[in-house]
């Protein structure tokens, strides 16, 4: 059995403009210790299928479907159920750490009363913990720089902070919203060999959620593509680089600079889809140069066609392979 | 912070300077003064006036007087309508009341309105949330003065609960109708920046994290949101702070309490410079006091702000 099994999820936004369908069926699986990748534009629904997991969506956001965790239905549980799962079993790092971390706390502060809630330490304790942790994350004289406020560290700092905060309670499941892109390059590796390290030091699942193929390759074994909120390819990481099979991660490889060989980046032509109202057909058609009648019809169905790898798509694909 | 501070209390003093050399000279540019009336004055007795009160010297020399008068002996100068009574006076008979009632108000207001903007934000598009918003522009709607008659109708004349007018210290049952009728659209205030700053702060990212956590959502709005949300509400209530310590002229009248609001608007009737003057630097320098303690609780609150 999975650790972290999502079925059929859905969510779905009131909005002025009228019913935003942001996830729209997803179902993928996550064993104990693996890392995933998920991945997809902006607006591709990755992050709020993040949230809708934790229950971290809006107000106006509504999940259904399933996610099980450890063998128990997690989703749309009360708050105070929740709370014994959020950061304690299932821990999240967000995307902006220049706006996740409350700038009006102490860092001492915020991380403390994580542990203080869910371990039950005083706040002696729970400040010598978070300061171990803060070394684990390699911040220098985090013994002093604990008493800081947000606001003293750089940006690549902060999201060191905020991964440490995320490990606190040693969770079963970390899931990394984007946790690079706010961040420039060179800090953007650290911080992912950083997150590599401590996932291997404590064997802790991973899902990753980012627009980044790059990232993905270096530190994830599974990937789901996703797109217009629904699963487009589902693949291990070696075969979804080597031969991708649905036009859009093929598109989005095409997009990719390349430095081992002279080749032109080709960007998607077109805009990403409008999320307002019930999707009709495969929402990567508009876009597709693969295109058929039946695309702007049905979605097609999430299908294996080799070992380990799904793919959503009606071309076959042979006439994929053959066209390129 | 010390050095700050004291920074901002020398900037004060050229403030006040510009303040008092403005409004005197307002003052006199508007025609009229203290001693026109509907009755002739024989011309003699005008002269012999103005003379006592000085003035008939050139304006320069008045605001030079007037002002050696305060940083010399403290000195606001002797009324010009009520013969016997010196500035000072009236300002210590009247602003202890208005301290009073207006130091009450504010307390309520705050209290008040930042748990119902609170509670509406938490509550968003509940039935508690419209009560709390239907509450607040009820309040704000109903001007003063028309909400005083309605209170001494309703708690003087047919309950009779309470004093239709008048002023004790020791009795608090004079000091309702006042505090209500005061605090009732600044608390309306209050609790619309409370709720929509609450909202902002709610849909903010670190709330999130917060929520990540696993934090009960008493914890998160009172150690998380509360801070942040205050910080509008802050900045509105130093200057709301002050009009309301220095009274209500409607409040006044009504309840014939005796404050410095009502003495504010004779002495704008009957062109009692002295009295005008007096009122307007106390107003101006609480203004100024007040200001800069909304900046040091900004400072205390967040910490990005560094003096």
């Amino acid at each position: 059995m999975a650790l972290l099994d999502v079925t059929d999820l859905n969510v779905r936004f009131d909005t002025q403009e009228g019913e935003v369908h942001a996830v729209n069926g997803v179902s993928f699986a996550l064993e104990k210790g693996e890392a995933l990748g998920i991945v997809g534009e902006s607006g591709s629904g990755k992050s709020q299928l993040s949230f809708s997991i934790l229950g971290l969506l809006a107000p106006n956001g509504k999940a259904s479907g399933s996610v099980r965790f450890d063998g128990r239905e997690i989703l749309n549980l009360p708050e105070s159920a929740l709370n014994k799962i959020r950061a304690d079993r299932i821990a999240m790092v967000f995307q902006d750490p220049m706006t996740a971390l409350n700038p009006y706390m102490r860092i001492s502060d915020q991380m403390a009363e994580t542990l203080m809630l869910h371990k039950g330490l005083s706040k002696r304790d729970a400040i010598a913990q978070a300061v171990s942790m803060l070394d684990a994350v390699k911040i220098p004289d985090a013994k002093n720089r604990v008493r800081l406020f947000p606001h003293e560290f750089s940006g690549g700092m902060r999201q060191r902070v905020m991964i440490a905060m995320a490990l606190l309670c040693k969770p079963d499941v970390l899931i990394a919203d984007e946790p690079t892109t706010a961040l420039d390059v060179t800090v953007q590796a650290q911080i992912m060999d950083l997150l590599g390290d401590l996932r291997r030091e404590l064997g802790m699942a991973t899902v990753l959620i980012t627009h980044d193929l790059g990232v993905v390759a270096g530190f994830c074994e599974r990937a789901i593509v996703m797109y217009g909120g629904q699963v487009m390819e589902q693949s291990p990481i070696d075969p979804l680089f080597a031969q991708p099979t649905h036009p859009y991660t093929r598109g989005l490889l095409a997009a990719l600079p390349r430095l081992d060989h002279d080749s032109k980046m080709t960007p998607i032509r077109g805009n990403p889809p409008n999320m307002t109202g019930a999707p009709t057909g495969c929402p990567f058609c508009p876009r597709c140069d693969f295109v058929e009648d039946i695309c702007h019809r049905t979605m097609p169905p999430l299908e294996g066609f080799a070992d380990g790898r799904l793919r959503a798509c009606h071309r076959s694909v042979d006439f994929i392979e053959e066209a390129a | 912070m010390i050095v700050y501070i004291l920074k901002r209390l020398a900037i004060a003093i050229p403030t006040l300077l510009v303040l008092i050399v403005a409004s005197f000279m307002l003052m006199h540019a508007a025609p009229g003064g203290p001693f026109t009336s509907e009755r002739q004055v024989p011309p003699e007795v005008l002269a012999n006036l103005n003379a006592k009160y000085g003035l008939d010297q050139p304006l320069w020399r008045q605001i030079v007087t007037y002002l050696w008068g305060i940083i010399a002996h403290f000195d606001f100068g002797p009324s010009f309508t009520y013969k016997d009574r010196s500035v000072n006076d009236i300002i210590a008979q009247g602003f202890p009341v208005t301290l009073t009632y207006g130091f009450l108000s504010f307390i309520a207001a705050v209290l008040v309105g930042v748990s119902l903007g609170v509670t509406a934000a938490i509550k968003r598009n509940t039935l508690l949330d419209y009560i709390a918003v239907g509450i607040s522009i009820g309040a704000q709607v109903l001007p003063n003065f028309v909400m005083a008659p309605i209170l001494v109708l309703i708690f003087t004349l047919t309950l009779h609960w309470l004093p239709g007018g008048g002023w004790s210290f020791d009795d608090p049952r004079f000091w309702i109708m006042p505090v209500v009728a005061l605090s009732t659209s600044y608390m309306a205030s209050i609790a619309r920046i409370t709720r929509s700053s609450m909202l902002e702060v709610l849909s903010s990212n670190h709330i999130r994290t917060a929520r990540a956590k696993g934090l009960p959502s008493r914890k998160i709005i009172l150690r998380h949101a509360l801070k942040p949300a205050l910080l509008p509400v802050i900045s509105y209530l130093g200057p709301a702070f002050v009009s309301m310590i220095t009274g209500s002229v409607i409040v006044d009248v009504y309840f014939t309490t005796g404050g410095i609001g009502k003495s504010f608007v004779d002495s704008a009737l009957n062109r009692d410079y002295a009295v005008m003057m007096g009122i307007t630097i106390l107003l101006g320098t609480l203004t100024i006091f007040f200001n800069l303690v909304v900046d040091i609780i900004y400072g205390w609150i967040d910490p990005k702000i560094r003096y």
